[in-house]
């Protein structure tokens, strides 16, 4: 500790004003608090503080979802021995899992990072924690088999005309991390979808893919033909294919936990999302018994709704994207209707969504732009309350 | 009986030092001061030099664009000291004090014989009018508007805060004149907010010619501005004035004896405090006696005022006009390895991000440190949670960041005061200057439309 302090100090007059390396002082500052969080006392109003700042916020919600990156990770290495028809153990698949996802990871954060960096260097800011969590859901959302540049271009899109050109954390109309995926997706449709990208299939000498060996998700599947051949409990335990880290329920489900109990995660959003996911998932239920419809629509909609909520992102979604305070709505009823709309539209888009069918991403980010609309009634309910009273008041005085 | 109100929203913070009720005997101190600085949104003037002889009542500063209102001794003496900042900023008059005070005669009357302009008069010459402070704008009132109500707050729920029951106990005359004297001054109510989960003192249970509301929660269920809120909230173009017990009582001394007696009961707490005990003294005392041998540790924060709202001073500092409390804790200007990762087990949180409700029942001992650096907005639903008005906090000081002053207006800034918004401010983890920002906009609608 002592040595880090000294290491410090001793550099410091280089970032300094009239040092060598003045200009980069905030690179210095943020290496600086991220090892110590500096001893500033308060100056003005309350003498004291609440323990927490920003970085605690953030690292709280990337431990939330180191669950479903190692997770993701094995999910990674599982499917890539089973498409080789390989019989290997649960080290093996993680090992394999991490080699190809954690590239991503540090891709994600290097070049991320590396532009709020560049930003907090030319705008003199003190380098923001935002980045934190962003780095790390890009990578889970994107398919195993993205080249790591693009998953590079991405992140440079996001940050710079996601994020920065509003002026930083905290200033961004959309989710950073959805907007990474929206661009990749758009740019590169046939990296980000259809029944090849989900899976790595990479041989090597003496290997090759079995026979009858299908790489589609269950929603590729049920778009297609209206059936999927994966079991609910497959996709609860999350050994589906699917982004990197969006199978696994049940590890979602640990990261939702940390989030609520610590009250970081919005419990109205994720509760509002979860009751538009079925409210939707019930009335395709009910649309798919009136008959008229074409086998496969009939079959997508007749996917019992509980399964949708396990199924495709929706869970990954509404419990990390949708609840990023910053592009979701403010205000308590503000979180209610959003949450609500992020959930139906999820499930609307996904059914009748016939180019692509996934409809978290677009749903979410729809409702990020909706969100300072849903605020802006809330807020105005508010002050015309504040109007009649004074209205009341005149008459009755 | 009287209507309870429960205040749902909100936090206590449990600290180490809370007062024990007894009062110590400490000497006078030989100095006091009176701080223009305890009077924002007021530009204020001086009518005494270094050197003056100046009586208890006599008055020392004005302010400049209402001249009746004055600012008076709080003891006799000589001027000693005109303390001034940058740009020649007033910050401090001290007054070398008699031994024995010599008080300015106001003259005692019964405050039901006399008429409204006559009470006003008597207030604004002896020095009390300062006492009355009104909303919109929280500042000193303005003596040509007569307010719609008069509030109360009875009983104060800020950390370690001097039990309010305790320090009237026994001065009951006193407050029923001084409540007589507020009500020449209101065609309006007047509102006595005690507290809900105790046995308020009889002082205030038995007042004559008030309204009694009781609260119940935890603060700022004692904040006059969340008792007017949930009573009766301010529109726009109203005006009310609030006025703290021990003032009513000042009050009630003046009509009854004719001088500007300025006695107070202070309780000096906080874990840096040996002893936290309560103390008899006068306004604007100088704290060196109080805290003569009375410390531990040697980097201290000394507050005139509690955690939440008051105002830093040195060791030998003196209190504020409005301040009934002296709180001493330890300043945290070490730098934390890795702090932000690590446990913290020792600090005061309302969010379970770090482990205080492992122990709910604890009693911090807190330090000055930010724990972490100002940053944009991100987290939201936070100011909700202890900020008990039916306003959108975030919302209000976002338009005082960009001085809109119609969204102000919309957004509720007449019923609120940087109090309110204190607790805000501590739990913010984007370590916002919530109360200055607050304090701003007040500023900002005093500027443009006058209190």
């Amino acid at each position: 500790m002592k040595l880090f302090k000294n290491l410090l100090e001793s550099v410091k007059p280089h970032f300094e004003e009239g040092g060598k390396l003045e200009k980069l002082y905030p690179v210095y500052d943020g290496f600086a608090t991220f090892l110590f969080v500096p001893g500033h006392t308060t100056h003005s109003g309350a003498h004291v503080r609440d323990g927490i700042d920003l970085k605690r916020t953030m690292i709280t919600v990337v431990l939330a979802l180191v669950p479903a990156l190692l997770f993701g990770m094995w999910n990674v290495g599982h499917f890539h021995y089973m498409a080789l028809g390989e019989q290997v153990g649960f080290w093996d698949k993680f090992m394999f899992g991490a080699i190809k996802v954690l590239p991503m990871v540090v891709v994600s954060y290097a070049v991320g990072l590396g532009i709020e960096f560049a930003f907090c260097v030319i705008k003199k800011h003190q380098i923001n924690e935002g980045y934190l969590v962003t780095g790390m859901l890009i990578p889970l959302i994107m398919p195993v088999d993205i080249p790591l540049w693009m998953v590079a271009l991405s992140v440079v899109f996001a940050v710079v005309l996601g994020k920065e050109v509003f002026g930083g954390t905290g200033m961004n109309i959309l989710n950073p991390a959805l907007t990474a995926r929206a661009f990749a997706f758009f740019a590169y449709p046939s990296y980000m979808s259809g029944d090849k990208v989900w899976i790595n299939t990479s041989t090597e000498a003496g290997q090759s893919v079995v026979d009858g060996y299908s790489g589609a998700t269950a929603l590729g599947d049920l778009a297609v033909t209206g059936s999927t051949s994966f079991a609910p409990i497959d996709m609860f335990i999350g050994t589906i294919p699917g982004c990197i880290g969006e199978t696994s329920v049940i590890a979602i489900l640990i990261g939702a936990a940390i989030l609520l109990f610590t009250g970081i995660g919005s419990w109205r959003i994720m509760l509002s999302a979860l009751l538009g996911g079925v409210v939707m998932g019930l009335i395709f239920n009910w649309v798919s018994t009136l008959g008229g419809l074409s086998p496969e629509q009939q079959g997508f909609m007749g996917v019992p709704y509980w399964q949708h909520l396990i199924m495709g992102g929706f869970a990954f979604g509404i419990v990390f994207m949708a609840t990023d305070p910053v592009s979701a709505a403010q205000t308590k009823r503000g979180k209610w209707i959003y949450g609500f709309l992020v959930g139906l539209f999820c499930i609307m888009i996904r059914v009748f969504n016939p180019a692509y069918p996934e409809g978290v991403m677009m749903a979410i980010l729809f409702m990020n732009v909706m969100a300072p609309l849903i605020d802006h009634y809330v807020i105005e309910a508010n002050v015309k309350k504040r109007k009649k009273r004074l209205q009341v008041n005149v008459k009755t005085a | 009986m009287s209507d309870l109100i429960k205040i749902k929203r909100g936090a206590d913070i449990k600290l180490v030092g809370q007062a024990e009720q007894l009062y110590a005997n400490t000497e006078q101190p030989e100095t006091f001061a009176i701080k223009p600085t305890d009077f924002p949104g007021i530009r204020t003037k001086l009518s005494v030099r270094e050197g003056d002889e100046v009586k208890a009542g006599s008055p020392i500063l004005f302010n400049k664009d209402r001249e009746e209102v004055k600012f008076c001794s709080p003891v006799s003496g000589e001027i000693a000291e005109i303390v001034r900042g940058d740009k020649r900023k007033l910050l401090e008059i001290r007054i070398l004090a008699d031994k024995e005070l010599r008080y300015q005669d106001f003259g005692a009357a019964d405050p039901n014989t006399l008429d409204r302009d006559a009470v006003k008069e008597k207030l604004l010459a002896s020095g009390c009018w300062p006492f009355i402070r009104q909303r919109p704008y929280n500042i000193v009132a303005n003596p040509e508007r007569t307010p719609r109500a008069i509030f109360i707050s009875c009983f104060n729920t800020a950390p370690l805060a001097a039990d309010t029951d305790f320090v009237v106990h026994g001065q009951e005359e006193e407050f029923q004149v001084g409540i007589n004297v507020l009500s020449r001054l209101t065609d309006g109510k007047i509102h006595l907010g005690v507290d809900g989960s105790t046995n308020p003192s009889t002082v205030f249970t038995n007042c004559k010619g008030v309204q009694i509301h009781r609260f119940k929660g935890p603060h700022p269920a004692g904040n006059v501005g969340v008792q007017i809120h949930n009573i009766d909230p301010i529109n726009k173009g109203e005006v009310v004035w609030t006025i703290s017990p021990q003032e009513v009582i000042i009050l009630g001394r003046l009509f009854q004896t004719g001088k500007f007696d300025a006695q107070i009961n202070v309780a000096a707490t906080g874990s840096e405090i040996q002893k936290p005990r309560y103390y008899k003294t006068l306004i604007g005392a100088s704290v060196k006696n109080i805290l003569a041998d009375n410390v531990s540790g040697n980097k201290n924060r000394y507050i005139s005022g509690n955690v939440l709202t008051g105002t830093q001073i040195k060791s030998d500092g003196y209190l504020g006009f409005y301040d009934r409390q002296i709180t001493v804790i330890p300043e945290g200007d070490q730098d934390q390895f890795f702090g932000w990762i690590a446990p913290n087990l020792g600090k005061f949180s309302i969010s379970r991000a770090m482990f205080g409700w492992l122990q709910p029942q604890k009693k911090y001992k807190l330090d000055t440190a930010m724990n972490g650096e100002e940053r944009a907005y991100v987290v939201t639903g936070e100011y909700e949670k202890v900020f008990p008005f039916d306003i959108y906090p975030v919302q209000l000081i976002k338009s005082i960041m960009i001085k809109d002053i119609e969204a102000m207006e919309n957004l509720g800034i007449y019923e609120v005061a940087e109090e309110d918004f204190a607790l805000c401010e501590v739990v913010c983890t984007s370590k916002i200057p919530v109360q200055e920002t607050v304090r701003e906009g007040l500023d900002l609608m005093i500027k443009e439309l006058g209190d």
